[in-house]
């Protein structure tokens, strides 16, 4: 059954299959508690979850983690969204996934893969993810991905250790015979949080990225698509997070719990339900963690008479919370924000330290 | 809508690569074309155009088709279609 009409129909549903990651990267997404193993959803589970979704209208599953090839059963969780008719999208480190893993997938229906390198220097890259082997590992699994005919994205995230080489990964990314480059420049959430300082690159290296890669754009048009996630830190105006809250994506996470977006549970108060317990259409119907920040009515000044209330949502609910200390305030990145003055000041918070590496 | 870059010929056979799908959803309302990381909605026209992208027909053939479904101008026909399928091809997301 669908969502009756007053309400939205979601388009993407984030699968974080599991917490378990071989990598460390200083900037991973993921919360700081992070679920167990024991812990985690059964594929059957994941396949009922999956028909639910399409039935709600969700077109595409992003399977992410941690590391989703750390669970044995990817091939059939891929299968359910299959036949789900659902399209499946698989966000990997790629460090641990083999060859004989990747054609499981691929007769299994996958869509397409995107994985993730931390540098085009292989010595930085490495020492970012925290991994030794993990550039060479990456490479392998991108040309076994190539050799299946699967389409690939290579994604990269940026950040003050690796902007100044957007130029080389795009050759990468281009070399590895990607058809889609993703500069992803770090969120400050979960882990990112963490490490912001470490993190965080000036505004001027930031000016110069944003370029880079509308010169980049120019150039490679029509061999590969650059998207670029901007770096919201030196921004004037909020990102539309998750294109609004409870909007168009849900995100499940290892044990089942289904959040509005994946850092939602930084946010005190809000009671998350679970696929364990209940379908996801009276999750996206109903759940107070749902109905929280839906729509417009939750809103205070200055977002409840904006203009672009309805095209940024207030930006991020979370960062609200994060740094305003209200997650009904307006995103403190708006420059209209009364918080504003600590996002400048947060920005340039930047020390040379080590970083705080992603562990159980 | 810019002109698109790529540019196709007659004898041309497009066709959605691996990785891109037309789907139809009754909740999202409609056609739909999926693609690594993209949604894109996919008016009638744009359907009819992007079902006949199978690889095995040429371009030539799936404007008259079209030509003869619509009972439209030939000409019209063949100025949207490349519009449409260059576009995409632009994007990565179709092959030709």
């Amino acid at each position: 059954m669908a969502a009756p009409d007053s309400l939205p129909a979601p388009l993407g549903l984030l699968a974080e299959l599991t917490h378990r990651c071989p990598l460390g990267c200083p900037y991973c997404s993921n919360p700081l508690a992070l679920d167990k193993r024991d812990d985690e959803l059964d594929a059957a589970a994941w396949a009922r979850v999956f028909r639910e979704a399409a039935a709600l209208g969700v077109l595409q599953v992003h399977l992410s983690g941690g590391e989703p090839a750390a669970r044995r059963d990817l091939a059939e969780i891929v299968k359910a969204a299959r036949e789900a008719g659902l399209y499946s999208n698989l966000i990997t480190s790629a460090v641990g996934l083999t060859a004989q893993t990747l054609a499981a997938l691929s007769e299994a229906g996958l869509d397409h893969v995107q994985i993730s390198i931390q540098d085009s220097d292989e010595a930085s890259a490495d020492h970012i993810a925290g991994y030794k082997g993990a550039w060479a590992r990456k490479h392998a699994a991108a040309g076994e991905v190539a050799r299946l005919g699967l389409p690939l994205t290579i994604n990269m995230v940026v950040h003050r250790a690796n902007i100044g080489r957007i130029e080389p990964m795009v050759e990468l990314a281009l070399s590895l015979g990607a058809s889609r480059a993703e500069i992803a420049h770090v969120q400050y959430y979960g882990w990112a949080l963490k490490n912001r300082a470490a993190l965080m690159p000036t505004r001027e290296q930031v000016d110069i990225a944003v370029r880079q890669v509308e010169l980049l754009r120019a150039r490679h048009h029509g061999h590969i698509v650059i998207d670029a996630v901007v770096p919201d830190y030196y921004a004037r105006f909020p990102k539309p997070c998750v294109g609004g809250w409870g909007r168009r994506s849900l995100n499940v996470t290892p044990a089942g719990k289904v959040l509005p977006c994946h850092a939602a549970e930084v946010i005190p108060g809000l009671e998350f339900w679970s696929v364990r317990q209940h379908s996801l259409l009276d999750i996206w119907q109903a759940s107070p963690a749902f109905m929280a920040f839906r729509g417009t009515d939750w809103m205070k000044e200055p977002c409840r008479s904006c203009d672009r209330r309805e095209q940024d949502f207030g930006g991020c609910r979370c960062q609200a919370f994060l740094i305003a200390g209200d997650a009904r305030a307006a995103d403190p990145i708006c420059h209209l924000s009364p918080h504003h003055a600590l996002v400048v000041q947060m920005a340039e918070a930047r020390a040379e330290v080590g970083y705080s590496y992603r562990s159980l | 809508m810019d002109q698109p870059v790529t540019q196709i010929s007659g004898s041309a056979r497009p066709r959605l690569p691996r990785g891109v799908r037309l789907t139809h959803n009754e909740a999202q309302g409609g056609w739909l074309l999926l693609a690594p990381e993209r949604i894109f909605k996919a008016d009638a026209i744009s359907a009819e155009i992007l079902k006949r992208c199978t690889g095995e027909v040429t371009l030539d053939t799936i404007v008259d088709d079209l030509a003869r479904a619509f009972a439209a101008p030939r000409e019209r026909i063949h100025a949207d279609v490349v519009k449409l399928l260059g576009s995409l091809a632009d994007k990565k997301l179709l092959e030709l």
